[in-house]
């Protein structure tokens, strides 16, 4: 049988999740005899090269670009699974869901203790090469049609790599009690 | 019918998950099932406890968390008075899903985001989550916009995790009888307010109370905030309900 090939991006997320995953430690090289490595910040594949098994979704959507990668792998992957409160709910970052977006860019870049001083001119990122800001941060499911949930933040490294062997050896994943928590 | 132990007609016999059971009159299908052992969940109603102050059980009736099957039809246990030959079904796969999804529905009409709320491992809501393998609710986040209110010395009041369950209500009094906590508004305009002043001159004991009956994260006591650690919380090993154990069984299911 082929290997199965994993790939992995962060959105709206702060690579927890991803610190999480390396958590499984030593394991990695048990991995590493089931999978090949596709697109992934672990080892700075950024391109699509082939079609992907399964991929692993941190953060949610808060710009343009989220919602392209996104959906770029929605298109290149058999298995996505969103990993984490961030992509599960939006997590930390939709914390800002209620607040204008505007109240949100003047608060970071011109109100804040660190910004008042640090910039006398008032500009607010406009580069045409940013990406946009959305209106709130969404999660990946709502977004495009996620197939596996993996809460936590980040969730256990024992949640996620026995969620992952039970995904690429087709057998049922055991959650114990301990390792399903939501912080 | 079997031989009656008790002769009292106070004594009422019935089954609950096909498990013979004795109660007394006026006493709710919840309060037997948890004088015989048996887990029925709650989030709205509170047993009287020397740990939360409550010199009665409340059942306020608001959640459905507690619904279970009386001879056939689904009933919230805390609210449904005992009687002779009831046939009550409870730890049902079709009925623990409905209260998954319940919870499901809490979760997103809310916000609650648990890795920045301070009851996260003793709440209940998140309790019940996990008891129910909730991965992730199956409805989109309505992220509605609620307020905080931190004006209080003593309790910080989020109605973002507030599940309009009222326990507060009923349960926060001065000792004089008068409620710190009171409803507004009705469906999905419904809210929980505070009396500020009261709230202001709360004791030491009663903020504890306050955060105490609050099943979630929602009444927060101030300057005390993450003061158990990870692995000691209420929840962090054992699922909720793993403290009502049947004395016959153990809690150790066939
Ligand atoms: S879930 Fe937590 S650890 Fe994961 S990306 Fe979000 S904030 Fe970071
Ligand atoms: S109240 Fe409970 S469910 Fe809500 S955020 Fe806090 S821990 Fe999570
Ligand atoms: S504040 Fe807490 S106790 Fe009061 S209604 Fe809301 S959830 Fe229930
Ligand atoms: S516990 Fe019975 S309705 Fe809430």
């Amino acid at each position: 049988m082929k290997k199965p090939i994993i790939a992995t991006a962060s959105l709206a997320g702060c690579f927890g999740c991803h610190m999480s995953f390396l958590d499984i430690d030593e394991r990695i090289l048990d991995l590493v005899e089931l999978v090949h490595w596709g697109k992934s910040p672990i080892n700075d594949i950024k391109t699509f090269e082939q079609d992907c098994d399964i991929a692993l979704i941190e953060g949610g959507c808060c710009n343009d670009e989220h919602i392209h990668t996104l959906r770029d792998f929605r298109k290149h992957c058999r298995i996505l699974v969103a990993v984490g409160e961030c992509a599960i709910m939006g997590g930390l970052p939709a914390m800002r869901n209620n607040i204008p977006i505007q109240e949100c860019l003047e608060e970071a870049y011109l109100n804040s203790p660190s910004t008042a001083q640090a910039n006398p001119e008032r500009i607010l990122p406009n580069d045409a090469e940013l990406p946009a800001l959305l209106d709130k941060v969404y999660p990946c499911h709502e977004i495009v049609k996620m197939d596996y949930f993996l809460p936590g933040c980040p969730p256990r490294a024992d949640l996620i790599y026995g969620a992952l062997t039970a995904l690429v050896t087709g057998q049922e994943a055991k959650l114990p009690y301990e390792v399903i928590k939501f912080d | 019918m079997s031989e009656t132990i008790e002769t009292s007609s106070e004594t009422i016999t019935l089954t609950i998950d096909g498990q013979e059971i004795q109660a007394k009159a006026g006493q709710t299908i919840l309060q037997a099932a948890q004088k015989n052992g048996i887990y029925i969940p709650t989030l709205c109603a509170l047993h009287a406890s020397k740990e939360n102050g409550l010199k009665s059980d409340i059942a306020p009736g608001t959640c459905r968390i507690c619904t279970v099957r009386v001879n056939g039809r689904t009933m919230a246990a805390c609210t449904t008075p005992v009687a002779q030959d009831y046939i009550v079904e409870n730890d049902t796969e079709e009925l623990n899903d409905l209260r998954k999804t319940i919870v499901e529905l809490l979760f997103v009409e809310g916000n609650h985001f648990c890795p920045s709320c301070e009851k996260s491992g003793s709440c209940d809501l998140q309790a019940l989550a996990y008891r129910y393998q909730m991965l992730s609710p199956r409805f989109h986040y309505a992220f509605s916009s609620r307020e905080v209110n931190a004006e209080s010395p003593k309790l910080l009041f989020d109605r973002n995790r507030c599940i309009l369950c009222r326990r507060c209500v009923l349960a926060i009094t001065t000792e004089d009888g008068k409620q710190l906590f009171g409803f507004t508004k009705r469906g999905d305009k419904s809210g929980i307010i505070m009396d500020e002043e009261l709230v202001k001159n709360i004791s030491e004991e009663q903020a504890q109370q306050a955060m105490h009956i609050c099943p979630v994260g929602a009444i927060i006591r101030k300057e005390k905030g993450f003061d158990t650690p990870f692995g000691q919380r209420k929840y962090d090993h054992n699922p909720i309900g793993s403290e009502t154990v049947c004395t016959t069984c153990n809690g150790e299911k066939s």
